[in-house]
Protein backbone atom coordinates (compact mmCIF):
# COMPACT_ATOMS: atom_id res chain seq x y z
CA UNK A 1 0.00 0.00 0.00
CA UNK A 2 1.11 3.36 -0.83
CA UNK A 3 1.80 6.00 2.34
CA UNK A 4 -0.37 8.55 3.71
CA UNK A 5 1.55 11.49 2.19
CA UNK A 6 1.54 9.43 -1.36
CA UNK A 7 -2.48 9.16 -1.50
CA UNK A 8 -3.30 12.02 -3.68
CA UNK A 9 -7.43 13.80 -3.35
CA UNK A 10 -9.22 12.93 -6.44
CA UNK A 11 -7.83 9.68 -7.59
CA UNK A 12 -10.22 7.42 -9.04
CA UNK A 13 -9.67 4.01 -10.01
CA UNK A 14 -11.74 0.50 -10.11
CA UNK A 15 -11.33 -2.81 -7.80
CA UNK A 16 -13.28 -5.12 -10.03
CA UNK A 17 -16.12 -6.68 -10.77
CA UNK A 18 -18.37 -9.25 -9.12
CA UNK A 19 -21.60 -11.73 -11.02
CA UNK A 20 -24.34 -11.98 -8.28
CA UNK A 21 -25.90 -15.53 -8.54
CA UNK A 22 -28.73 -16.50 -6.92
CA UNK A 23 -27.14 -19.18 -5.28
CA UNK A 24 -25.31 -17.07 -3.02
CA UNK A 25 -27.19 -14.65 -2.49
CA UNK A 26 -29.21 -16.90 -0.65
CA UNK A 27 -26.85 -18.53 1.14
CA UNK A 28 -25.91 -15.04 2.38
CA UNK A 29 -29.40 -14.01 3.42
CA UNK A 30 -30.09 -17.35 5.65
CA UNK A 31 -26.96 -16.89 7.53
CA UNK A 32 -27.39 -13.09 7.89
CA UNK A 33 -30.30 -11.66 6.86
CA UNK A 34 -33.19 -13.97 6.00
CA UNK A 35 -36.26 -11.23 4.54
CA UNK A 36 -37.74 -13.47 2.62
CA UNK A 37 -37.11 -10.98 -0.57
CA UNK A 38 -33.61 -12.24 -0.45
CA UNK A 39 -34.10 -16.27 0.54
CA UNK A 40 -37.04 -16.81 -2.05
CA UNK A 41 -37.88 -16.17 -5.88
CA UNK A 42 -41.60 -16.48 -5.29
CA UNK A 43 -41.80 -14.31 -2.67
CA UNK A 44 -39.28 -11.53 -4.02
CA UNK A 45 -41.30 -12.08 -7.24
CA UNK A 46 -44.21 -10.98 -4.39
CA UNK A 47 -43.05 -8.16 -2.46
CA UNK A 48 -41.95 -4.60 -4.21
CA UNK A 49 -38.47 -6.00 -5.39
CA UNK A 50 -40.25 -7.68 -7.78
CA UNK A 51 -37.09 -10.18 -8.09
CA UNK A 52 -34.91 -11.93 -5.94
CA UNK A 53 -31.94 -9.24 -5.16
CA UNK A 54 -29.00 -9.62 -2.35
CA UNK A 55 -29.11 -8.04 0.47
CA UNK A 56 -27.44 -5.09 1.07
CA UNK A 57 -24.64 -6.49 3.66
CA UNK A 58 -24.13 -9.26 0.97
CA UNK A 59 -23.04 -6.10 -1.37
CA UNK A 60 -20.79 -4.47 0.97
CA UNK A 61 -18.98 -7.72 1.97
CA UNK A 62 -18.37 -8.33 -1.65
CA UNK A 63 -16.65 -4.85 -2.24
CA UNK A 64 -14.52 -5.74 0.93
CA UNK A 65 -13.44 -8.84 -0.85
CA UNK A 66 -12.89 -7.26 -4.21
CA UNK A 67 -10.89 -3.91 -2.16
CA UNK A 68 -8.88 -6.35 -0.47
CA UNK A 69 -8.18 -8.30 -3.93
CA UNK A 70 -6.49 -4.84 -5.44
CA UNK A 71 -5.07 -4.06 -2.59
CA UNK A 72 -2.52 -7.09 -1.92
CA UNK A 73 -2.74 -7.09 -5.77
CA UNK A 74 -0.95 -3.74 -5.45
CA UNK A 75 0.69 -4.75 -2.43
CA UNK A 76 2.38 -7.35 -4.30
CA UNK A 77 3.81 -5.01 -7.14
CA UNK A 78 4.71 -2.55 -4.81
CA UNK A 79 6.99 -5.43 -3.13
CA UNK A 80 8.22 -6.50 -6.37
CA UNK A 81 9.88 -3.12 -7.42
CA UNK A 82 11.36 -2.97 -4.11
CA UNK A 83 9.39 -0.57 -2.74
CA UNK A 84 8.89 -0.16 0.89
CA UNK A 85 4.72 -1.30 1.77
CA UNK A 86 2.55 1.00 4.69
CA UNK A 87 0.72 -0.22 6.64
CA UNK A 88 -3.04 -0.45 6.56
CA UNK A 89 -5.01 0.01 10.06
CA UNK A 90 -8.67 -0.33 10.37
CA UNK A 91 -11.41 1.22 9.19
CA UNK A 92 -13.15 3.68 12.24
CA UNK A 93 -16.60 3.27 10.19
CA UNK A 94 -18.87 5.34 6.97
CA UNK A 95 -20.93 7.63 6.10
CA UNK A 96 -23.75 8.23 3.35
CA UNK A 97 -24.41 4.53 2.51
CA UNK A 98 -26.89 4.24 -0.25
CA UNK A 99 -28.51 1.08 -1.52
CA UNK A 100 -29.63 2.59 -4.19
CA UNK A 101 -31.20 0.36 -6.90
CA UNK A 102 -31.56 -3.58 -5.76
CA UNK A 103 -28.65 -6.63 -6.89
CA UNK A 104 -30.88 -8.45 -8.58
CA UNK A 105 -29.85 -12.30 -9.38
CA UNK A 106 -27.52 -12.35 -12.42
CA UNK A 107 -26.34 -9.06 -11.96
CA UNK A 108 -22.56 -8.05 -12.63
CA UNK A 109 -21.97 -5.01 -10.26
CA UNK A 110 -18.29 -2.94 -11.29
CA UNK A 111 -17.11 -1.06 -8.07
CA UNK A 112 -14.80 1.79 -8.00
CA UNK A 113 -13.56 4.24 -5.48
CA UNK A 114 -12.62 8.48 -5.27
CA UNK A 115 -10.50 9.35 -2.74
CA UNK A 116 -12.32 12.38 -1.11
CA UNK A 117 -10.29 13.45 1.54
CA UNK A 118 -7.41 12.85 3.83
CA UNK A 119 -5.95 14.11 7.88
CA UNK A 120 -3.88 13.32 9.74
CA UNK A 121 -4.84 10.86 12.63
CA UNK A 122 -5.14 13.47 15.87
CA UNK A 123 -5.64 9.82 18.21
CA UNK A 124 -3.16 7.75 16.39
CA UNK A 125 0.62 9.40 15.76
CA UNK A 126 2.08 8.13 12.41
CA UNK A 127 -0.89 7.40 11.14
CA UNK A 128 -3.50 9.39 8.58
CA UNK A 129 -7.29 8.55 7.92
CA UNK A 130 -8.31 8.73 4.30
CA UNK A 131 -11.69 8.98 3.06
CA UNK A 132 -12.84 6.89 0.27
CA UNK A 133 -16.54 7.40 -1.35
CA UNK A 134 -17.26 3.88 -2.87
CA UNK A 135 -19.49 3.37 -6.10
CA UNK A 136 -20.82 0.21 -7.47
CA UNK A 137 -22.86 -0.10 -10.85
CA UNK A 138 -24.56 -2.55 -12.50
CA UNK A 139 -24.26 -4.31 -15.90
CA UNK A 140 -26.54 -1.13 -17.35
CA UNK A 141 -24.38 1.48 -15.67
CA UNK A 142 -26.65 2.28 -13.22
CA UNK A 143 -25.23 3.04 -9.52
CA UNK A 144 -26.90 0.21 -7.64
CA UNK A 145 -24.40 1.55 -3.84
CA UNK A 146 -22.35 3.96 -2.85
CA UNK A 147 -20.72 4.64 0.31
CA UNK A 148 -17.91 6.69 1.85
CA UNK A 149 -15.23 4.68 3.58
CA UNK A 150 -12.68 5.98 5.95
CA UNK A 151 -9.40 4.21 7.01
CA UNK A 152 -5.96 4.66 8.63
CA UNK A 153 -3.13 4.30 6.72
CA UNK A 154 0.35 4.47 7.99
CA UNK A 155 2.41 8.04 7.21
CA UNK A 156 6.11 7.31 5.72
CA UNK A 157 7.21 9.78 8.49
CA UNK A 158 10.62 11.34 8.96
CA UNK A 159 13.03 8.47 9.88
CA UNK A 160 11.49 5.51 7.16
CA UNK A 161 13.99 4.52 4.20
CA UNK A 162 12.19 5.38 0.88
CA UNK A 163 11.79 9.14 1.56
CA UNK A 164 12.94 11.53 -1.29
CA UNK B 1 -47.32 -8.61 12.00
CA UNK B 2 -46.05 -4.90 12.95
CA UNK B 3 -46.51 -1.92 10.55
CA UNK B 4 -45.39 1.31 10.23
CA UNK B 5 -48.07 2.32 12.72
CA UNK B 6 -47.03 0.57 15.14
CA UNK B 7 -43.84 2.62 15.75
CA UNK B 8 -43.19 6.33 18.00
CA UNK B 9 -40.33 8.18 18.51
CA UNK B 10 -38.64 6.52 21.73
CA UNK B 11 -39.38 3.13 21.34
CA UNK B 12 -36.56 0.65 22.24
CA UNK B 13 -36.48 -3.08 20.14
CA UNK B 14 -34.20 -5.10 21.77
CA UNK B 15 -31.70 -7.70 20.23
CA UNK B 16 -29.17 -10.45 20.21
CA UNK B 17 -27.56 -12.15 21.95
CA UNK B 18 -25.05 -13.90 19.94
CA UNK B 19 -21.67 -15.74 20.97
CA UNK B 20 -18.77 -14.87 18.25
CA UNK B 21 -16.53 -17.59 17.75
CA UNK B 22 -13.42 -17.49 16.18
CA UNK B 23 -14.31 -20.31 13.58
CA UNK B 24 -16.81 -17.58 12.33
CA UNK B 25 -14.64 -15.17 12.29
CA UNK B 26 -12.11 -17.03 9.93
CA UNK B 27 -14.64 -18.41 7.95
CA UNK B 28 -15.99 -14.86 7.33
CA UNK B 29 -12.89 -13.15 7.02
CA UNK B 30 -11.73 -15.77 4.58
CA UNK B 31 -14.80 -15.62 2.10
CA UNK B 32 -14.84 -11.64 2.43
CA UNK B 33 -12.09 -9.64 3.88
CA UNK B 34 -8.82 -11.78 4.48
CA UNK B 35 -6.59 -9.60 6.56
CA UNK B 36 -4.11 -10.91 8.73
CA UNK B 37 -5.85 -9.04 11.73
CA UNK B 38 -8.89 -11.22 10.59
CA UNK B 39 -7.70 -14.59 10.43
CA UNK B 40 -4.18 -15.31 12.26
CA UNK B 41 -3.75 -14.57 16.09
CA UNK B 42 0.07 -14.01 15.66
CA UNK B 43 -0.13 -11.74 12.87
CA UNK B 44 -3.17 -10.02 14.26
CA UNK B 45 -1.07 -9.53 17.18
CA UNK B 46 1.90 -6.46 16.02
CA UNK B 47 -1.38 -4.41 14.26
CA UNK B 48 -3.66 -1.56 15.28
CA UNK B 49 -6.05 -4.26 16.73
CA UNK B 50 -4.12 -5.39 18.83
CA UNK B 51 -5.23 -8.85 18.48
CA UNK B 52 -7.81 -11.20 16.54
CA UNK B 53 -10.90 -9.48 15.68
CA UNK B 54 -13.84 -9.65 13.30
CA UNK B 55 -13.91 -7.80 10.11
CA UNK B 56 -16.50 -4.92 10.33
CA UNK B 57 -18.82 -6.04 7.74
CA UNK B 58 -19.17 -9.34 9.59
CA UNK B 59 -20.15 -7.31 12.63
CA UNK B 60 -22.15 -5.97 10.47
CA UNK B 61 -23.99 -9.04 9.38
CA UNK B 62 -24.57 -10.20 12.64
CA UNK B 63 -26.18 -7.01 13.74
CA UNK B 64 -28.60 -7.67 10.98
CA UNK B 65 -29.44 -11.37 11.90
CA UNK B 66 -29.55 -10.42 15.96
CA UNK B 67 -31.73 -7.66 14.60
CA UNK B 68 -33.70 -9.83 12.35
CA UNK B 69 -34.18 -12.52 14.95
CA UNK B 70 -34.99 -9.40 17.33
CA UNK B 71 -37.51 -7.71 16.02
CA UNK B 72 -37.57 -7.25 11.78
CA UNK B 73 -39.08 -10.99 11.12
CA UNK B 74 -42.32 -9.86 12.83
CA UNK B 75 -42.36 -6.73 11.18
CA UNK B 76 -43.60 -5.37 7.46
CA UNK B 77 -40.19 -4.50 6.19
CA UNK B 78 -39.62 -3.13 2.84
CA UNK B 79 -35.69 -3.08 2.99
CA UNK B 80 -33.65 0.26 3.57
CA UNK B 81 -32.63 2.15 1.22
CA UNK B 82 -29.15 2.90 3.26
CA UNK B 83 -27.30 4.20 6.32
CA UNK B 84 -26.47 7.47 7.21
CA UNK B 85 -23.45 6.53 9.70
CA UNK B 86 -21.54 3.77 11.16
CA UNK B 87 -18.97 3.42 13.64
CA UNK B 88 -16.78 0.70 14.48
CA UNK B 89 -15.67 1.66 18.26
CA UNK B 90 -14.52 -1.49 19.28
CA UNK B 91 -12.92 -4.81 18.41
CA UNK B 92 -15.07 -7.90 18.40
CA UNK B 93 -13.15 -10.73 19.77
CA UNK B 94 -13.34 -14.41 20.02
CA UNK B 95 -15.89 -15.50 22.62
CA UNK B 96 -17.38 -11.94 22.86
CA UNK B 97 -21.09 -12.21 23.35
CA UNK B 98 -23.16 -9.34 21.40
CA UNK B 99 -26.46 -7.60 22.06
CA UNK B 100 -27.76 -4.54 21.60
CA UNK B 101 -30.90 -2.69 20.56
CA UNK B 102 -32.50 -0.27 18.10
CA UNK B 103 -34.27 3.10 19.34
CA UNK B 104 -36.74 4.92 17.06
CA UNK B 105 -35.48 8.51 16.73
CA UNK B 106 -38.31 9.60 14.08
CA UNK B 107 -41.12 8.27 12.08
CA UNK B 108 -42.55 9.42 8.80
CA UNK B 109 -45.19 8.46 6.11
CA UNK B 110 -44.05 8.55 2.88
CA UNK B 111 -45.45 11.37 1.31
CA UNK B 112 -44.63 10.19 -2.46
CA UNK B 113 -46.71 6.72 -1.65
CA UNK B 114 -48.91 6.04 0.06
CA UNK B 115 -48.00 2.12 0.85
CA UNK B 116 -44.93 2.85 3.35
CA UNK B 117 -43.55 4.95 5.85
CA UNK B 118 -39.72 5.11 7.14
CA UNK B 119 -38.64 4.46 10.79
CA UNK B 120 -35.28 6.37 11.70
CA UNK B 121 -33.45 4.31 13.98
CA UNK B 122 -30.34 4.01 16.15
CA UNK B 123 -28.62 0.70 16.80
CA UNK B 124 -26.34 0.03 18.90
CA UNK B 125 -24.24 -3.34 19.73
CA UNK B 126 -22.59 -3.95 22.62
CA UNK B 127 -20.26 -6.55 23.99
CA UNK B 128 -20.87 -8.58 27.53
CA UNK B 129 -18.87 -6.00 28.87
CA UNK B 130 -21.30 -3.30 28.17
CA UNK B 131 -19.10 -1.44 25.67
CA UNK B 132 -20.53 -0.19 22.25
CA UNK B 133 -18.78 -1.89 19.55
CA UNK B 134 -20.60 -0.66 16.95
CA UNK B 135 -23.46 2.46 16.66
CA UNK B 136 -25.32 3.12 12.90
CA UNK B 137 -28.07 5.01 12.09
CA UNK B 138 -30.57 4.71 9.47
CA UNK B 139 -33.49 4.49 7.69
CA UNK B 140 -36.08 1.34 7.53
CA UNK B 141 -38.42 0.55 4.73
CA UNK B 142 -41.46 -0.26 6.03
CA UNK B 143 -45.29 -1.48 5.00
CA UNK B 144 -48.44 0.97 6.46
CA UNK B 145 -51.37 -1.24 7.75
CA UNK B 146 -53.51 -2.33 4.88
CA UNK B 147 -56.77 -0.81 5.69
Amino acid sequence: MTFFEDIAVGEVSEIGAYDFSAEEIKRFALAYDPQPFHTDEAAAAASHFGKLCASGWHTLAVWMKLNVRSMQRLARERAATGAPLARLGPSPGFDELKWLKPVYAGDRVTFSYEIIGKRASGSRPGWGVVSIKNTGRNQAGEVVISFIGHVFVEQRGESSPGRS
Amino acid sequence: MRYFEDFSEGNELPFGPHTVTRAEIIAFAVEFDPQPFHLDERAAADTLLGGLAASGWHTCALFMRMMFEGWLRETASMGSPGVDSLKWMRPVRPGDVLSGRSVVLEVRASTSKPDRGFIKMRHEVVNARGETVMVLENPIMLQRRPA
